[in-house]
């Protein structure tokens, strides 16, 4: 029988002290794989627990939070080096996903492991901005000529940038889609005009959070890998049940989706937060997004297509089929990404360029 | 439960499954169906508890690939819970791949302590460490060390456990290479070696199997007492010579895992281990020397040279 005990876990972390060591086990490895270990860490801090549970579970808690707070403190001297880098090219630079998060001190960072720094510009800025950044110690990745073509001619996004010296990688954005998107249109000067300034943190600037949502929505439901598809939902668990107390925001977040074209993913982003987390969403609006859900027979389609995307990618709760839907996911997000005959292009470029995998020689010790 | 209370044919149905050892405050859950990595369990980890409790720290498997590379130059693959974060070596390498998987498994998640690339061995109730770059015969001297009344703590990774300012044990099989297999056979001919292997990125390797006291005492922890970077000589007399805190600090930050994690506390607590602890040089060729001014120094006796 598979057992989703990381699914549980995150519902009911006030009911971890009473598992037993072998549901541990497995919770720990399935929370490992998904990203989300670091996570669960932080809301047993949070509620207090963290001291009551057994030693072996507690251990690996500890240590997860100890890497999370290094690579935090990395990244908020990543975000001083690019806010100095940009001042007077860009006003207030405006951070994406996690290093938003964790600028505007948002429940969202809880935990949250990552390292690359999103950055939404203005499309016109993007020059300016390339060049400041190579000016501090960035440099262009993806030096194939097809690799240029296809970030700066068809994606959302410059090829990403690494710094020389930290190795740090900053990915710039002028916009939440790419520009051959076959049927999502947001305005990205509508998003980029709604930004605000972070309190305290002169010189940032972070999406509204309607937009927070569904950028993160259309982040993760229009992806085409989904190592972090449970972690990027708990994401959104967390930032709807925060922003839920300003009662405006729920009529807010449907109209904003409906004038950015963003409805489809947000349709995802409600029926699986409140499927796996049990989110609080009020009916009026769940209701209202029916309109954006697609035809009953694909809709039950992808949401057995999403069960299998939405949760850890571990041995214990793999399936036979698993292959079949994230190779199903993969087209669909490639066929949402670009024109037939562009894709057609895009995977036969590809398709003669595989790359060699990225395994290290040895053990370090 | 110790592994030798298992039969061979018990042994070999729980790695088929999952052995559960624990070492020190971790539990390894191996599992492997090579004859090599099983002999070598048998002979090495004899001694070691079973954990009967379900859980496991690391997840480990050691296995043949399915396919040619079974059979045509057979390889063997370290996995951990189902994932191979590392290029195959040759089979014959199964038990040392082992044995430096379960190394980078604590290097690289157990970052409650500050863990440090240094040999920790015991006596009198304090520790010394040996941190020094591999090739500088801080595993010939730990593993000498032990064969005269040192208790083994670690002959790679020092963990220094941040809330209790002391060094907390995982007492493995010690690494043996090249020529310090042979210099280990003839200072201590009562020695417990697993068959030595050829031709691996280390050159020749063998472990030693740890005494069965520091096997007992895994569970006692030492707080820092001495610090000392060892430097083999070829002819050189043993020679201790101050060092200083400074360098001494230095030192041990270069040969840190994930000293970068910590922050300004894994500095302020690595300053404070070298403030703890009397900081030397070492030169040495032959190990009964070294041996003698380690027991000196273990007494109070030793005065630099």
């Amino acid at each position: 029988m598979k057992r989703n005990l990381l699914e549980r876990a995150l519902r009911a972390v006030e009911e971890l002290p009473g598992w037993n060591l072998a549901d541990w086990d497995l919770l720990l490895r399935q929370a490992d794989r998904a990203n989300l270990l670091s996570r669960l860490a932080v809301l047993l801090e949070d509620a207090g627990l963290i001291d009551s549970l057994p030693a072996g579970p507690r251990y690996r808690l500890q240590a997860a939070l100890v890497l999370c707070a290094a690579q935090n403190r990395a990244v908020e001297r990543e975000v001083e080096h690019i806010r100095v880098s940009l001042q007077g090219v860009v006003e207030g630079v405006i951070l994406l996903k996690g290093a938003a998060y964790l600028a505007a001190a948002l429940p969202a960072a809880k935990g949250r492991i990552f390292s690359d720094v999103d950055i939404l510009v203005p499309h016109a800025l993007t020059p300016a901005v390339e060049a400041a950044l190579m000016l501090n110690g960035w440099i262009s990745t993806h030096h194939h000529p097809y690799d240029q073509r296809y970030y700066r001619q068809w994606m959302h996004e410059l090829p990403p940038m690494q710094h020389m010296r930290r190795e740090t990688v900053i990915d710039v954005h002028h916009a939440i889609v790419p520009i051959t998107a076959t049927r999502l249109k947001p305005s990205a000067d509508s998003i980029i005009a709604a930004a605000r300034p972070v309190p305290g943190r002169p010189g940032l600037r972070v999406l509204a959070p309607t937009d927070m949502v569904l950028h993160s929505a259309t982040h993760l439901f229009y992806n085409e890998e989904f190592s972090h598809g449970l972690r990027d939902l708990s994401d959104m668990d967390l930032l709807l049940r925060h922003f839920s107390s300003d009662p405006a925001f729920w009529p807010e977040l449907v109209e904003r989706a409906r004038r950015l074209t963003l409805e489809r993913p947000l349709y995802y982003c409600l029926r699986h937060v409140l499927r796996v987390f049990g989110t609080p969403i009020p009916a009026e609006q769940l209701n209202d997004l029916a309109r954006a859900a697609p035809a009953p027979w694909a809709g039950r389609l992808m949401d057995e297509l999403w069960r299998v995307a939405l949760r850890p990618q571990h041995q214990s709760l793999a399936g036979r089929l698993d292959f079949l839907a994230n190779g199903l996911l993969y087209l669909r997000a490639h066929r949402e990404r670009m024109p037939l005959p562009l894709l057609i292009y895009h995977i036969l470029h590809k398709t003669f360029r595989i790359k060699q995998g990225s395994k290290s020689d040895s053990p370090t010790v | 439960m110790i592994v030798r209370d298992l039969s061979r044919s018990e042994l070999r149905n729980r790695l088929r499954q999952g052995l559960s050892i624990r070492t020190g405050p971790f539990v390894n859950r191996v599992s492997a169906q090579l004859a090599l990595v099983e002999n070598a369990i048998a002979l090495l980890y004899d001694q070691y508890p079973l954990e009967e409790s379900g859980f496991a720290d690391f997840h480990v498997r050691v296995a043949r690939p399915a396919g040619l590379r079974r059979w045509v130059s057979p390889q063997v693959f370290f996995y951990i819970d189902g994932l191979a974060p590392f290029n195959p070596l040759p089979a014959n390498q199964a038990f040392p791949m082992l044995e430096w998987g379960l190394n980078w498994c604590i290097s690289a998640h157990c970052h409650r302590h500050l863990i440090l690339h240094a040999a920790v061995v015991e006596r009198n109730g304090r520790a010394l460490i040996l941190p020094a770059p591999p090739g500088s015969g801080k595993s010939t001297l730990c593993a000498g060390l032990i064969q005269r009344g040192w208790r083994l703590l670690s002959d790679e990774l020092a963990m220094i456990d941040p809330a209790a300012f002391a060094l907390t044990p995982i007492p493995r099989p010690v690494s043996l290479k090249n020529a310090s297999i042979e210099v280990i056979r003839a200072f201590a001919p009562q020695a417990v070696i697993s068959p030595v292997v050829f031709e691996t990125v280390k050159g020749t390797v063998a472990h030693l199997r740890p005494p069965s006291d520091s096997v007992r005492r895994a569970n006692e922890t030492a707080p820092p007492g001495w610090l000392v970077l060892p430097q083999f000589v070829a002819g050189a007399p043993a020679r201790l010579e101050s060092l200083s805190k400074a360098r001494a600090v230095t030192h041990l930050a270069d040969n840190a895992f994930n000293f970068s994690l910590h922050g300004q506390q894994g500095f302020e607590l690595l300053a404070a281990v070298v403030e703890a602890s009397a900081c030397f040089s070492f030169t040495y060729s032959r190990l009964d020397e070294a041996a003698e001014v380690f027991a000196r120094l273990a007494d109070g006796q030793a005065s630099p040279g």
